[in-house]
C-alpha cells in the first residue's frame, strides 16, 4: 500500500487558490470552513513563497492521540480520517494540530462547535465508499475512485503534489536538481519526523 | 582557449546587460538588477529554526479567517501534557488524596463534639451563604464528573460502555460542562462577594496552623474566628481556582479570537487548576461531613451546635455573644 501524503512546491505555487476552490466545490464544504488555505510567507519581500496548507495525514498524528472519543483511524493509504458520529466537538484536535486543519461550524449562539470537519485527502468517511451518507458528511470519495485529491489534481503549476510519499519526493527533488533551488517540502518534518534533503 | 572565449563572450555579455540596465532603468528606482531564488527565497528549515517555543509560522492570507494565516505550529508540548502529565497528575491527585483520607479516618476516626452536643443552637450561615455554597458545589461536582470524563472516560469507559454509547455520553456531558460552567461562574462571585469580608488573612492563623488545626490531637482546639485557617485556604483556593477555570474555560468554549499557543496554554491551565481543585474539595467534603460531628449542619440547617461552635470556632461565639447578634435558640 502507498503512503499517501501531499508536498507544496512553493516555488511554484502562484498563490491563484483554485485548490482552495476546488476542495470548497467538489466536497461542497460549508460557509466559514476552508479545508484547504494557501499562507503567504514574507508576503512582498523579496523571496516570499506561498505555500498550500491543509491536513497533512501526520505519522503518529496529535489529534487522534489527543481526542476524548478516539474518532480518528488511519486507513491503509495512511490518511488520517476520523467518524463524525463519534466526534463531539470538543475542540481538542484543534488544539494539538500543527496545521490548524480541525474546523468546526458555528451551529449555536455559544458552546458553538459542530462536528470537527477537515480534508479526508478525497477519501470519504467510515461510511460505505461513494454513498450518499458519507458524501453528505465527509464529502466525494475520489480515492475509491482511483482518483488523487482535486486539490492536487487541478493545480494549475503542479505546486501541489499529491501520491505516495516516495514518489512525490522523488519528483521534487528532481525538480530541485534541475532548477537548482527549493525552499523545502513544507511542514513534512512536523508532521512525517522526515524532510526531503535538497 | 575555449574558457577564455566563454570569459570574453560573459564579460561582453554581461558588459552590455549593464549597459542596458543603465539606460533603460528611470533614475531613482531601486529595483534589484536580477532576483536570485536561491539565496533571496524563504526556507522552511530557517524558518523553523528561529522559531522560539510555542510560537509558529505565519504568513498572509486571502480567505476571511485571520487564524488561517497561522501556517505551522511545530510543538508537541501539548499534546504530551494532556495524554500523559495531566492524567497522571489527575491520578495522582485524586487518588492520593483519597488514600489520605481513608488513612486519616482509620487513625483519627470521627471528630466528635469533646463536651457533646449541647442542645442548643446558633446560626452560622444564613440562607444566601448556604445559597452561594452550594450553587458552587453542585456546579463543581457536576462539572468535575464531565471534565474528568474528557480526560479519563477514553480509557475508563470506552471499554465498558463501548465507542458509540460512550460517544453519545460524552456529548451530552461536553453540553452539561459548557452550560453548567455559567452557574459555576456565578457561585465562585457569590462566594467571593459573602465571605471575603471573614477570611482575611490574621496571625490567629499562623497559630492555628502550628496548632495543625488541632486535627491530629483530641480535645485541642486552636482558637479561631468564623474561619479558621484551613478554611480560608479552601476560600482562597475556590476564588483563585475557580478564577482561574473561569477564565481559561470561557476561552476553551471561545477560542475564535485566539491564537493556537494561547488556547494550548488556557487548556493546560483549566486541566492543571481542575485536578487540584478536586483533591482539594475531596478534603473539604470529607471534614465537612463524615469527617467531623455536627460540621455539616452549617451547610445543611445553617445552623450549627453551640459546644461544636465554641470548641471550632470560639472567637467567632464570643464575638457574636458581645454583638449580641447570635441567633440562638433550643434545638427541636
Amino acid at each position: 500500500m502507498a503512503r499517501m501524503k501531499f508536498l507544496c512546491d512553493a516555488d511554484r505555487c502562484i498563490e491563484c487558490n483554485a485548490c482552495v476552490t476546488a476542495c470548497k466545490n467538489e466536497h461542497e464544504v460549508p460557509w466559514g470552513i476552508n479545508r484547504r488555505r494557501v499562507v503567504t510567507i514574507n508576503d512582498g519581500k523579496p523571496g516570499e513563497r506561498s505555500v498550500s496548507m491543509a491536513c497533512m495525514h501526520c505519522t503518529d498524528a496529535p489529534c487522534a492521540s489527543v481526542c476524548p472519543v478516539n474518532c480518528f483511524y488511519t486507513t491503509a493509504d495512511a490518511v488520517v480520517l476520523h467518524s463524525k458520529d463519534l466526534c463531539i466537538g470538543c475542540g481538542y484536535c484543534f488544539y494539538a494540530c500543527p496545521f490548524g486543519a480541525p474546523q468546526y461550524p458555528k451551529t449555536g449562539n455559544f458552546g458553538s462547535r459542530g462536528k470537527m470537519d477537515k480534508c479526508t485527502y478525497c477519501a470519504g468517511g467510515p461510511e460505505a465508499d461513494n454513498t450518499a451518507a458519507e458524501l453528505d458528511k465527509y464529502g466525494r470519495n475520489r480515492l475509491a475512485e482511483g482518483k488523487l485529491p482535486l486539490c492536487a489534481e487541478m493545480c494549475s503549476t503542479k505546486a501541489l503534489l499529491a501520491g505516495d510519499g516516495d514518489i512525490i519526493a522523488s519528483i521534487y527533488k528532481e525538480r530541485v536538481a534541475k532548477r537548482g533551488y527549493g525552499s523545502g517540502a513544507w511542514g513534512w518534518k512536523v508532521a512525517y519526523k522526515e524532510t526531503i534533503a535538497i | 582557449m575555449k574558457t577564455a572565449l566563454s570569459q570574453f563572450i560573459r564579460g561582453g555579455f554581461a558588459a552590455l546587460l549593464l549597459a542596458f540596465i543603465v539606460t533603460t532603468m528611470p533614475a531613482g528606482a531601486q529595483q534589484p538588477s536580477s532576483v536570485n531564488p536561491t539565496a533571496q527565497s524563504v526556507k522552511e528549515d530557517q524558518l523553523l529554526r528561529a522559531l522560539k517555543p510555542g510560537d509558529q509560522l505565519t504568513g498572509r492570507i486571502s480567505i476571511p479567517d485571520p487564524k488561517a494565516a497561522s501556517l505551522i505550529q511545530p510543538g508537541r508540548d501539548w499534546r504530551s501534557f494532556n495524554q500523559e502529565t495531566l492524567p497522571k497528575l489527575g491520578t495522582y491527585a485524586v487518588l492520593g488524596m483519597l488514600l489520605l483520607l481513608a488513612l486519616f479516618y482509620m487513625l483519627r476516626g470521627k471528630i466528635r463534639i469533646d463536651a457533646g452536643p449541647s442542645g442548643q443552637k446558633i446560626l452560622r450561615f444564613n440562607s444566601v451563604e448556604r445559597f452561594a455554597h452550594w450553587t458552587t458545589a453542585t456546579s463543581f461536582i457536576i462539572l468535575a464528573i464531565t471534565g474528568a470524563n474528557i480526560t479519563f472516560g477514553k480509557t475508563l469507559l470506552t471499554p465498558i460502555m463501548g465507542p458509540e454509547a460512550f460517544a453519545a455520553w460524552a456529548q451530552y456531558a461536553k453540553y452539561i460542562h459548557n452550560y453548567v460552567g455559567f452557574a459555576f461562574m456565578v457561585g465562585v462571585l457569590l462566594v467571593f462577594l459573602v465571605w471575603v469580608k471573614d477570611n482575611m488573612p490574621a496571625m490567629a492563623d499562623l497559630k492555628w496552623f502550628a496548632a495543625g488545626g488541632g486535627l491530629l490531637s483530641k480535645g485541642h482546639h486552636p482558637p479561631a474566628k468564623r474561619f479558621n485557617g484551613g478554611q480560608k485556604i479552601v476560600f482562597w483556593s475556590v476564588v483563585i481556582g475557580g478564577f482561574l477555570l473561569s477564565l481559561s474555560g470561557w476561552y476553551l468554549v471561545f477560542p475564535y479570537n485566539t491564537t493556537l499557543a494561547d488556547v494550548q496554554w488556557q487548556a493546560t491551565i483549566h486541566g492543571v487548576a481542575a485536578f487540584v481543585l478536586i483533591a482539594l474539595m475531596l478534603a473539604h467534603a470529607y471534614i465537612g461531613s463524615i469527617g467531623m460531628e455536627g460540621a455539616f449542619d452549617a451547610m445543611g440547617s445553617g445552623e450549627v451546635d453551640l459546644n461544636w461552635a465554641k470548641e471550632h470556632h470560639g472567637l467567632w461565639v464570643e464575638e457574636e455573644m458581645k454583638k449580641g447578634t447570635a441567633h440562638m435558640h433550643p434545638a427541636e
